[in-house]
């Protein structure tokens, strides 16, 4: 039952893009096409769970007993990098398909916030390791979510007939907000 | 380059959130009242101010190749040294900016500088740099930060300008008026920039 609860509250209640405003670049970036953000969508969700699983580990069996809790901020930064470029090489060897589909969103997904925020807040809300998998599990779906139908409506307003100012960045900005008012209406969910 | 353009042009020209689009999570985050901005803008100036000039000292040694992962362990250094300041001083402060402290290593603003000038120019310039480019973040901040407020709660800096019991308008306060208003804000600002 908690983990439904998890999953609920991050994917709809607490969208990780639309309430936490974590990872706005590659929701601004790459939600020009449908397609590409479905890329986007899955590395986050590969990335982001086995970051929070090992962020995890490191923060449990060696930052906490040696007395290292500040370092959580280097240490973290410099795991979630190093695990891209090894995903990166071990995708281009195992499996080529895959790399093609997400090989070109991966070197973005190092400055993605929502991975490092996703990394913190498992840490902040003193979750065990299988509900930190759940919540970055729920985080991904819900970041991908969010993108899939931004881009859906991106599609639509590239068509549309948009005053001149606010070409591009603002208008986005303000549909962005707009989609993130309708999310507020899960609010009384969870 | 004149050190006083380079100064100044972290505010308007090459503002990092309304012109060049960079670190816009934490602007929409954190911008729900004017303090917290300046708060956030602060923290992050003093991030960027030191570590463009640590990192332009040591562009000389550093190897090419290692350049990114060795520019990011400086700034996450700085980082952790201002998240723990405030956690000391300011601990209400903290407390609402929540994960964001930590979350300046991830801002493209400060790795940005770091490689775009900091890893090319002297100190002087890269500490110039730094700091004009985190006062216009700041500044942008604090005007985001204040539009909000003034909307949403009736109140600029904490002073309530309107009657006790009445309300702002909460819809600016909360997540859909930080997209809004950010988004009204870069259409004038494009507006203003191609006038003058």
């Amino acid at each position: 039952m908690e983990y439904i609860i998890i999953v609920i509250s991050a994917v709809f209640v607490n969208n990780i893009v639309l309430a936490q405003f974590l990872g706005i670049c590659p929701f601004l970036g790459v939600s020009n096409k449908t397609e590409t953000a479905f890329g986007m969508g899955a590395s986050v969700l590969f990335v982001m769970t086995l970051a929070t699983i090992v962020t995890y580990l490191v923060q449990v069996f060696v930052l906490v007993p040696l007395n290292l809790a500040f370092l959580q901020t280097i240490s973290f930064i410099l795991i979630i990098a190093a695990l891209v470029q090894m995903l990166e090489i071990i995708l281009k060897k195992v499996s080529p398909t895959l790399y093609q589909a997400l090989g070109i969103y991966l070197p973005l997904i190092t400055t993605n916030c929502a991975v490092m925020g996703v990394a913190i807040l498992v840490i902040k809300k003193d979750f065990n390791l299988a509900e930190s998998v759940v919540f970055a599990v729920a985080n991904a779906i819900g970041f991908a979510l969010a993108l899939v139908i931004f881009s859906g409506i991106r599609e639509q307003l590239a068509l549309a007939d948009v005053p001149k100012g606010m070409k591009g960045i603002p208008i986005a900005l303000v549909t962005a907000g707009i989609l993130a008012l309708a999310f507020m209406g899960f609010a009384g969910l969870v | 380059m004149n050190q006083t353009n380079n100064f100044t042009k972290g505010f308007f020209r090459e503002n990092p959130i309304l012109v060049l689009l960079l670190g816009t999570c934490p602007t929409l985050a954190v911008t729900s009242s004017a303090i917290n901005g300046l708060g956030m803008g602060l923290a992050t100036t003093f991030v960027l101010f030191m570590s463009n000039v640590f990192i332009s000292m040591i562009k000389g040694f550093v190897p090419d190749k290692v350049r990114i992962p060795a520019f990011v362990v400086v700034i996450a250094s700085f980082v952790t040294v201002v998240d723990l300041l405030m956690q000391a001083y300011t601990p209400a402060l903290s407390n609402q900016l929540g994960i964001f402290i930590p979350l300046i290593v991830v801002n493209c603003i400060v790795l940005g500088r770091a490689e775009a000038f900091a890893a090319k120019n002297n100190i002087l310039s890269s500490a110039i740099d730094g700091l004009g480019m985190g006062l216009g973040f700041a500044m942008a901040l604090v005007i985001l930060g204040g539009i909000r407020e003034i909307l949403g709660a009736g109140s600029l800096f904490g002073y309530k300008f309107i009657a006790e019991s009445a309300d702002g308008i909460l819809v600016f306060i909360l997540a859909p008026g930080a997209f809004i208003t950010l988004g009204f804000l870069i259409a004038i600002l494009k507006k203003l920039n191609k006038t003058s």
